[in-house]
């Protein structure tokens, strides 16, 4: 963005700068640390200068808002058109307490709902399985059939609100449930518009939640691609996620990597299937976290906006400008939270919150203060909530696009993050792609490097957690926290009997023998789980078929 | 805990306990391994090796599985390397068999290497006894293929899986190096995948080579996470037994297993006589310090403290 | 005799984020420890039967899904029957201070929450196994 000549004179003085100003100062007060550096590996430069980002080609990398390789972001007017979508994410106990919850969300000013599981439902079993004791209804809520479903939905109305649901391995059921509800409330499914988060293999890499293998779990996400391709157009299909990645203790440049790389494997997936890459491409979202080092997570955002417009253009040759932009939902960062002073968390989630925003998201989840200790309560959500409004509202920072474009040090990190994810890339691409890296335990093993070395850190204090290794007090248990009863797992598992005892069984095995014979074929199984949803056939037992015919998927790992 | 009668009873909890006594070379237990050695000798031992990465835990758990079926008692000694540094390990093998832990027809026992001299060959036979006293059928030892400690593991089974799988490269250059002439049933793991013909084509060559007996090992293309002819592999241990048998190989094996055993104690009361030796005798340090000033070579010292044992 | 300590490093219930569980496996290795690592989705039967089969002398688990006033006492429960209560049985993960006197009282020797250095957790095994 420079010429040449200023660049060499610019780097000329700041080299004369080290050498005389700041070796005289280091002299006499040394800087609190030998080497600087970010999650990512990167060493942080005392000041960076026009030489750093002497290569940067302003139409070539960073262009217009909406314009390719859209590191600047995705529309033309950001939030000077319209806001982020406030999403908080929400649900527990039963479908009934959830309704509740998210109708208080909507009249807080919500503008899209997004739906938490609990675990049995996540994995596919219903209530009454013995593995889910003392799981229902803990982490989300339980959804054993389209009865429960009909309940959480109940009063909202589905073409009005746009609804995220976190569920993977059974996104399919779920979505079926969806379809199913939007029908009773005479609503076609192309009027529908949302997200399933549909990511088999970060769960496989870092959240769990999986239950086939590999090639059964990636026909299921490309009959979802397909069905929804022609049926259910406004629905973003897949939320590819680099956020439970980052969790599990990877860097950013590693959250960037591995979630572009597992999208890469969807891609080829659904191309292998015989689908024109922008028939699908357009629906791809993805969901990174927002951690408190403000200037890495911003570019962090930006690289990775940049590097998959390339990657879709130029490695997938999609034609559509739609294939080509990253569209990204942000969840502030749980694991960056405290147990300690959990007020002190308030004000990491508003640092987190100006990441995702001044990195140009689509929507927001802001953690609550209490997530380190339990499920968040109505007041801790608000104030979440109400975090995000502040940024929107009064910190002006929504009034420019991009803001810190051009700043020397965001560019060169920007470009930095990029260049170590399209390493990291070219070293999965060698392992035979995300699907056999993930096997090989490749992906797990780099991010447990990080996550141990992270501790570690904590631990010789070298990294500063306020509240947890230094500036302690000795506190109060907190009070007030939020309780799932435990009368929730029986109450879903009378439902549960007295479903079983009433609807038309008859009805329900043949849709079921139905799917049975589609698993075992080729077909797209999206019309058979619908019509086994319709029934009445619980998630455990649509899931149950599929688990016979699938197998399940066995856990690698290496430690 | 009365560890006799627990044995005797079917308490996994004594056999458990017995296997920690001999891994720590407890007296106790080498006693009470004396008293009820007239017991072993029962069980079928099955070693299972390869590379890193190849599955073999998935193909004993199967294995497992189907003799379950046939009601066959199985046990399980799985082996992962110490950590050099620190002296602890991480022992992962039991996530790959997880329905197995509940099972009572079941035990299995997962083991560091821990690094002591020849330490790991004594546990493992050690934990094979008490398996064996325990009234196990088969004993399945599972073992990452790189060491010479491994290949001593091994050498105490009738039987050997060599686990291969396609797709790892220079892998097949390492069974070629060590454990080639070990195995008697190789099994292409994940054969669905790219280069499985390959590997067995290469396996196949490479016996053609090496050619010891009448005895043939085959080679057995399986995709173990499936559960594919798995069944197939477990015929061919049993073919592999009958021939042992028939051709009087197993009363061999065992004699050298045996021998192998007797030698390996003694080896190692030896170390560690020296080794107690070495920390109040200043005649080690003596024969050390006039190798360092070259007045001694280490085959005259090494001949010198033979001597001196000998006297003794 | 000088012999590592043996630890069953377990995740109980459906909860997948083993972060935690990992690096604990890890920093119990490297304090010299053998560690038995259980994968996911384990139910208290299957931690029961791994901790006699491996003789450990001590059971850690992590919960975060809040399963853990369910699944804990179970597995301390389970030890008892089995005549195990010799196995010392600690656990961590997100779980609420009101809930930690209950634990305590079902036979949990501690509960390490979020921010408890793994220093502490590897002084803890190591002065409180009841086995020498």
């Amino acid at each position: 963005m420079f010429d040449k000549e200023k660049v060499t004179q610019i780097k000329e003085a700041a080299d004369n700068w080290e050498n005389t100003v700041i070796a005289k100062t280091l002299a006499k007060a040394p800087e609190k640390k030998p080497e600087f550096k970010n999650s990512s590996d990167i060493t942080v430069k005392r000041v960076y200068t026009p030489a750093d980002v002497a290569e940067l080609d302003y139409e070539r990398d960073l262009s217009f808002p909406g314009e390719y390789p859209y590191t600047r972001g995705v529309q033309p007017t950001m939030y000077r058109g319209k806001s982020w979508t406030m999403r908080q994410y929400a649900g527990f106990a039963t479908a009934e307490e959830s309704n509740k919850r998210y109708k208080y969300l909507l009249e807080q000013g919500q503008t899209g709902l997004s739906v938490a599981f609990d675990l049995p439902t996540q994995i596919g079993y219903d209530s009454d399985h013995p593995l889910s004791e003392g799981e229902v209804g803990k982490v989300g809520v339980a959804i054993d059939s389209l009865k429960d479903m009909e309940i959480l939905f109940d009063g909202i109305p589905l073409d009005k609100v746009s609804t995220s649901m976190t569920i993977n391995a059974p996104a399919s059921v779920l979505l079926a449930m969806y379809i199913a509800v939007a029908e009773k409330q005479g609503i076609t499914p192309d009027k529908l518009s949302g997200t399933i988060q549909n990511d088999i293999l970060k769960e496989y890499i870092a959240r769990g939640t999986y239950i086939f293998p590999v090639e059964p779990s990636m026909r299921l996400i490309t009959n979802i691609f397909e069905y929804c391709s022609s049926n259910v157009p406004k629905w973003n299909t897949i939320s590819i996620s680099g956020y439970h990645i980052r969790e599990a203790g990877s860097s950013a440049a590693q959250e960037v990597a591995f979630t572009l790389a597992d999208g890469i494997a969807y891609v080829e997936a659904a191309i292998k299937t015989g689908l024109d890459v922008d028939d699908f491409a357009p629906r791809l979202s993805f969901f990174f976290n927002a951690h408190n080092d403000l200037f890495e997570e911003v570019a962090k955002f930006r690289a990775a906006r940049r590097l998959w417009a390339k990657i879709m253009k130029d490695r997938f040759k999609a034609k559509s400008p739609k294939s080509w932009m990253l569209r990204f939902h942000t969840q502030t960062g749980g694991s960056t939270l405290t147990a300690q002073q959990p007020d002190n968390n308030i004000v990491r989630v508003a640092i987190q919150t100006l990441a995702a925003v001044l990195g140009g998201t689509q929507s927001l989840h802001t953690n609550s203060k209490d997530e380190a200790l339990a499920l968040p309560t109505e007041d801790s959500v608000r104030i979440a909530l109400r975090t995000q409004q502040i940024v929107d509202n009064e910190s002006g920072v929504t009034e420019t696009i991009d803001p810190l474009a051009g700043s020397y040090y965001v560019e060169s990190l920007t470009t930095q993050i990029e260049d170590k994810a399209v390493e990291y890339i070219r070293k999965i691409d060698e392992l035979g792609g995300a699907a056999r890296a993930i096997e090989r335990g490749y992906v797990q093993q780099e991010i447990q490097d990080s996550a141990y070395r992270y501790q570690m850190e904590i631990e010789s204090g070298e990294r500063v957690i306020v509240g947890m290794n230094k500036f302690k007090v000795s506190e109060e248990a907190p009070k007030g926290l939020l309780k799932v009863d435990p009368i929730v797992g029986e109450l879903q598992v009378k439902k549960l009997a007295e479903l079983r005892a009433s609807r038309e069984n008859a009805k329900v095995e043949a849709a079921l023998e139905a799917l049975r014979k589609a698993a075992q074929s080729e077909e797209n199984l999206m019309p058979y789980i619908i019509e086994a949803v319709r029934t009445y056939g619980t998630l455990g037992e649509i899931c149950g078929v599929l688990r016979e015919v699938f197998g399940e998927y066995q856990q690698t790992v290496i430690l | 805990m009365d560890i006799r009668a627990g044995l005797q009873s079917g308490d996994k909890r004594a056999c458990a306990r017995l296997i920690s006594m001999v891994e720590n070379e407890d007296e106790q237990a080498i006693g009470i391994l004396k008293e009820l050695y007239g017991l072993t000798g029962k069980a079928r031992v099955i070693g299972i090796t390869g590379p890193p990465g190849a599955g073999k835990s998935t193909v004993t758990d199967k294995l497992a599985k189907l003799l379950r079926q046939q009601g066959k008692k199985v046990g399980i000694v799985a082996v992962d390397p110490t950590s050099p540094f620190t002296g602890g390990a991480i022992l992962g093998d039991r996530v790959r068999m997880t329905d197995l832990s509940t099972d009572p027809g079941v035990f299995i026992r997962s083991m560091g290497t821990r690094g002591a001299l020849g330490g790991l060959s004594k546990a493992a036979h050690g934990a094979v006894k008490v398996l064996d006293i325990f009234g196990m059928d088969y004993i399945f030892i599972e073992t990452v293929g790189v060491g010479q400690s491994e290949v001593d593991i091994v050498r105490l089974a009738d039987t050997v899986i060599m686990v291969a799988v396609p797709g790892l490269g220079d892998d097949i250059q390492a069974i070629k190096a060590g454990i080639m002439e070990i195995g008697d049933v190789f099994a292409v793991n994940k054969s669905d995948r790219d280069g499985a013909e390959r590997t067995a084509t290469e396996l196949e060559m490479m016996l053609d080579f090496n050619i010891r007996s009448q005895y043939r090992p085959p080679v057995i293309n399986i995709i173990a996470k499936d559960n594919k002819d798995v069944d197939k592999l477990l015929e061919a241990v049993e073919k592999h037994y009958v021939y042992l048998v028939n051709s009087g190989e197993l009363s061999q094996r065992k004699k050298n297993s045996i021998k192998n055993e007797i030698i390996d104690i003694f080896k190692y009361a030896m170390v560690k006589a020296i080794e107690e030796k070495s920390q109040s005798s200043s005649f080690i340090e003596q024969l050390i310090s006039d190798t360092v000033d070259k007045r001694l070579d280490p085959y005259t010292a090494a001949a010198k403290l033979v001597e001196e044992f000998r006297s003794r | 005799m000088d012999r590592p300590i043996r630890v069953i490093v377990a995740k109980p219930g459906l909860d997948g984020h083993d972060r935690g569980a990992k690096v604990v496996a890890r920093a119990l290795r490297d304090a010299g420890m053998e560690v038995i690592y259980t994968g996911l989705r384990q139910t208290p039967e299957q931690i029961v039967e791994t901790a006699i089969q491996e003789d450990a002398d001590c059971v850690a688990m992590s919960i975060l899904s809040g399963a853990h006033n369910h699944l804990f006492p179970k597995v301390v429960r389970l030890l008892k029957e089995k005549g195990a209560d010799d196995i010392l049985v600690v656990g961590g993960g997100v779980i609420p201070e009101d809930d930690i006197p209950g634990l305590i009282e079902a036979g949990i020797a501690a509960i390490f929450t979020p921010g408890t250095p793994t220093s502490v957790t590897i002084d803890f095994i190591k002065s409180n196994i009841k086995r020498s």
